[in-house]
């Protein structure tokens, strides 16, 4: 077990040493420099922001001490708001994004859960259509047309909820739901297809021909192990959520951090781009490892040993 | 002896796709008291379906209930609620299934598996059933069983599954045990294991077994009674002698042909030409008759009433007709040697 | 049943030749025709092609018919309502919907296609070389894989539309640098599996060449797959087409897609909403068409899914 964990941490590492050093020479190979854009500097002046940010050093020693700034989760300040770090920019933005995620997951699980055995147990009747229906709908409808429809609906029409900003719990609820919808539509389909064999098993006649009722074997039996290709998806959900808020927090004007992202990219803030890049793929990485030590519980069958790739 | 279960007439068939599949066709037999009744077919006769059904676990719809009766302490099954069947099914009847890689729940410990029947039907605590696992897992020769009891399938050896299954269906005592070819997907070593363990078990509870099975090496090694059956329907019924030294089916003959023998060295075995008939649309006449080498016109038209050779043994077939040529079974369908009188 | 009807004759035997040609029950159909049968029975994925077919015939004759073009600017005539004149109403520069919503067909098929195609060609190379050699080969290469994998397919995407210059290709290409990957790992299962199946040992047996047996005898058994995953790659593809021009990192202006459409609705949602409709009800209608078609292609070539 600790073999394991020391084996994905390092291979975590590996990973980010990568990614960090791919979004440098990505932001180097940018064309144009972070201040050539927009108002025109003196040459002078340009001259003197490029030396206050390290830019006249050679590119091995910008590569180098942009290496260590980042193993000390320091990117600097940010080339457009002067007088902010990037690291405060994140700390400031990242509570909204964690709030909005976190809802959005939750919704995504256990509706997306819940319709899938719904489905399932109707098999080819009127729930099953229902259910999928739904599901296929809220594959095909991207998640900002989704978000654009219910601020259209819910605050512009019935006025029920607030169209935008991030207030109070029910300024949460219109951007989770958009954010939550085609994870959730995946969920149901991957729940309910995966449920249908379960329920064809063996192991469920077994537990049937036990005398048990169908409420015991449904959830006793088939659901935990109907449930482990939606755990496994947990993975690619939380990428799902986290590259939904770019747009979702842009539409409903939160300043979480993928609004904050979205606008680094447009004003070409190279400094908070590679900042939120990192801090992105630090946290996907380490939640895909949670994920896995997740799956490794549930299922009795996954041995979490050093030996082996998975 | 007393009849535990009667089953008459029963038919069943299953709605696929615009088309009735007549899984089972007016099919009777009954299992006495202790002993070991063998329903011997291949892959699509009727046999699983039939089995099951005694426990109504054929999943309905698709499957329903066309007619008969199955007759389990003097009630009607078939006639049950859901939840009647509850209380019937792992007390009374229990069942084991082929593939013990499959058939155990692999997110569950085996404790648990065998804990759940016991607390359903006899009322233990978790506890209590605990120890009953402990004992049940011992009586199926599963070596240390407090430890393995923890344990979960995947831990387990294939005939250890197969006996952890055993032990399951054996927690209640209950009346009858199901095997559905219980032996086929384990090495040949351990499947005599298996029926070993449970014609011991059978011995010690006194639970009468109806075995499931395509292999008639299977049969002679553990049934008392043999229902031989193909495409739908019992075509020869009879005591395990009767079957092996006296068959007058074509079908048993053909079945004891394909059969190795040891003391036939160098001679072929003989399959069955052609496939079983389909039950979507199933023949008119004798279910056998396309791949019948004795078939008559008579067979394709009428399905032959069943003719009492003895007071256990009865067989479907136009051959036993007195109108009928004389046949003889083939060299290939004589067992042991012994003088087949026909 | 009637047994008096039954005469002496009827106990002549049956002649044995009747056995020897072993009937064969039902037609013996190959496995794509059997699929076709089977995909041609849903009627929701004929329904999503009819559509599909659609929407492309109206992306090169929905602009001339309407007798409007998608770029001219009219601002006397903004944000009109749908009208004889203007089908779809006008947007907030006064130019046409309805022009602008083919156009923007036009963009977002080809690319959804063209991402498509190049995730398919680079895919089936990766994938079947890594899969056919196996062993340090494969390792190798799907370990590089694994590590693309691991990066968020659409923030690689932004990352690279900052750097490289705006245009249709820009953005084709960065869809395509981490796309795929998906494709090359389903190729490289599927041959892995098919490696060890017979035919391919027997044709090797009889000397046939290692790229010969990759592409005549691997890849089109391989198909069924990556057909699915095609199909399902193309609106994956016009989604993030469409998030990227949201996001205002999309084609530039002149040129119309449905994203950049919705994007510019945006603004005035709360006034005139069917700007709005119309791209995303297009979008979404493809999207749906793709997934219906990728479902029953699915189902249709893999019998034993639900």
């Amino acid at each position: 077990m600790a073999r394991y964990l020391l084996k994905r941490i390092g291979f975590i590492l590996i990973s980010l040493f990568f990614i960090i050093s791919i979004t440098f020479i990505l932001m180097k190979a940018a064309p144009g420099g972070p201040f050539a854009s927009e108002r025109k500097l003196p040459p002078a002046i340009e001259q003197q922001m490029n030396e206050a940010y390290g830019l006249n050093d050679p590119i091995y020693k910008q590569y180098a001490d942009y290496l260590i700034n980042a193993v000390k989760f320091d990117f600097g300040p940010s080339f457009k708001y002067t007088g902010q770090e990037v690291t405060d920019i994140i700390s400031r933005s990242l509570p909204y994004s964690l709030i909005l995620g976190l809802e959005a997951i939750f919704l995504a699980l256990s509706i997306g859960v819940l319709l899938g055995v719904i489905a399932a147990l109707n098999h080819n009747k009127f729930g099953d259509y229902i259910a999928m229906v739904i599901a296929v709908l809220g594959i095909s409808v991207p998640s900002f047309i989704m978000a654009t429809i219910l601020q259209y609906i819910f605050a512009i029409k019935l006025q029920a909820l607030p169209v935008a900003r991030f207030e109070s719990f029910a300024h949460t609820i219109l951007p989770a739901v958009a954010l939550a919808t085609t994870p959730l539509a995946f969920i149901a389909r991957l729940m309910r297809s995966s449920m249908l064999e379960v329920l064809h098993a063996d192991y469920i006649k077994t537990a049937k021909s036990k005398g048990l009722n169908d409420r015991v074997v449904t959830y006793r039996h088939a659901l935990r192990n109907a449930i482990m290709p939606v755990v496994s998806y947990l993975g690619p959900l939380v990428v799902g959520i986290l590259t939904g808020s770019f747009i979702i927090e842009k539409i409903f004007g939160i300043p979480g951090l993928g609004n904050e992202f979205v606008v680094s990219v447009t004003n070409r803030d190279y400094t908070v781009i590679m900042g939120t890049t990192v801090f992105f793929s630090v946290l996907l990485l380490v939640s895909i490892l949670v994920v896995d030590l997740i799956y490794g519980f549930i299922d009795p069958r996954i041995k979490l040993s050093g030996k082996g790739s998975k | 002896m007393k009849k535990l279960l009667e089953v008459k007439d029963l038919s069943i068939s299953f709605d696929t796709y615009g088309a009735e599949v007549q899984a089972v066709r007016n099919i009777s037999f009954h299992l006495d008291e202790k002993e070991t009744l063998a329903i011997v077919g291949e892959s699509g006769s009727g046999k699983s379906v039939t089995a099951q059904s005694l426990m109504r676990l054929v999943p309905m719809p698709p499957g329903k209930f066309v007619g008969g009766s199955i007759i389990f302490d003097g009630e009607d099954i078939t006639q049950k609620s859901e939840k009647q069947m509850e209380s019937i099914r792992g007390k009374d009847i229990s069942m084991i299934f082929q593939d013990p890689m499959t058939s155990l729940n692999p997110t569950m410990t085996v404790g648990k598996q065998i804990a759940e029947g016991l607390i359903k039907h006899q009322n233990l605590s978790k506890k209590a059933a605990h120890d009953r696992g402990v004992e049940l897992l011992k009586l199926v020769g599963i070596p240390n069983p407090e430890a393995r009891i923890k344990q979960y399938p995947h831990q387990y050896s294939g005939g250890m599954r197969q006996r952890a299954m055993i032990a399951i269906a054996l927690a209640c005592n209950p009346k009858i045990l199901i095997a559905d070819e219980p032996t086929t997907a384990l090495d040949v070593t351990i499947q005599a294991q298996i029926l070993d363990l449970m014609r011991e078990l059978q011995d010690k509870t006194g639970t009468a077994i109806i075995l499931i099975t395509h292999d008639l090496g299977v049969v002679a090694n553990a049934a008392s009674r043999v229902a031989v059956m193909y495409g739908g329907k019992i075509v020869e019924t009879g005591t395990v002698d009767e079957i092996f030294y006296n068959p007058k089916h074509p079908y048993t003959w053909g079945l004891l042909g394909s059969m190795p023998k040891l003391d036939a060295e160098g001679e072929e075995l003989q399959a069955i030409p052609g496939s079983p008939p389909d039950l979507a649309d199933p023949p008119k006449g004798c279910p056998f008759v396309t791949r019948c080498p004795y078939a008559m016109k008579v067979c394709e038209q009428h399905m032959p009433d069943y003719k009492e050779l003895s007071s256990t043994q009865k067989t479907a077939c136009w051959l036993l007709d007195e109108r009928a040529p004389d046949v003889e079974p083939p060299e290939s369908a004589i067992v042991g040697g012994t003088e087949v009188h026909g | 049943m009637q047994r008096t009807e039954i005469k002496q004759s009827d106990f002549e035997a049956l002649p044995l030749d009747r056995m020897d040609a072993e009937k064969i029950a039902g037609e013996s159909t190959s496995y794509w025709k059997d699929a076709w049968r089977r995909f041609r029975k849903n009627k929701l994925a004929l329904a999503g092609v009819v559509v599909i077919i659609l929407l492309g015939i109206m992306a090169f004759i929905g602009g001339p018919i309407s007798g409007q073009n998608y770029y001219q600017n009219d601002l006397m005539n903004a944000n009109q309502k749908p009208s004889s004149e203007h089908w779809f109403g006008t947007d907030n520069l006064g130019r046409d919907v309805f022009a602008r919503t083919w156009y923007g067909a036009k963009i977002s098929l080809f690319i959804g296609l063209m991402a498509a195609l190049i995730d398919l060609i680079i895919g089936i190379i990766w994938g079947a070389v890594a899969g056919f050699f196996g062993g340090k080969v494969d390792e190798y290469m799907m370990r590089i894989a694994d590590i693309l994998y691991g990066v968020p397919y659409l923030l690689v995407v932004i990352l690279l539309m900052v750097i490289m210059p705006p245009g249709l290709w820009t953005l084709i290409i960065a869809m395509t640098i981490t796309g795929w990957i998906n494709m090359a790992r389903i190729v490289r299962g599927q041959v892995m599996q098919l490696r060890s199946e017979e035919y391919v040992m027997a044709s090797q047996s009889l000397g046939a060449s290692n790229s010969r047996l990759m592409f005549r005898h691997l890849v089109p058994n391989t198909m069924g797959p990556i057909l699915v995953t095609l199909t399902l790659t193309i609106p994956s593809a016009i989604f993030t087409e469409a998030f990227l021009s949201f996001l205002g990192l999309g084609v530039p202006a002149p040129l119309a897609s449905w994203g950049t459409m919705s994007s510019d609705a945006l603004g005035s949602l709360q006034y005139y909403p069917f700007q709005l409709f119309f791209p995303a009800f297009f979008i979404c209608l493809t999207m749906l068409a793709f997934n219906v078609i990728g479902d029953g292609m699915r189902d249709a070539l893999d019998p034993k899914g639900r």
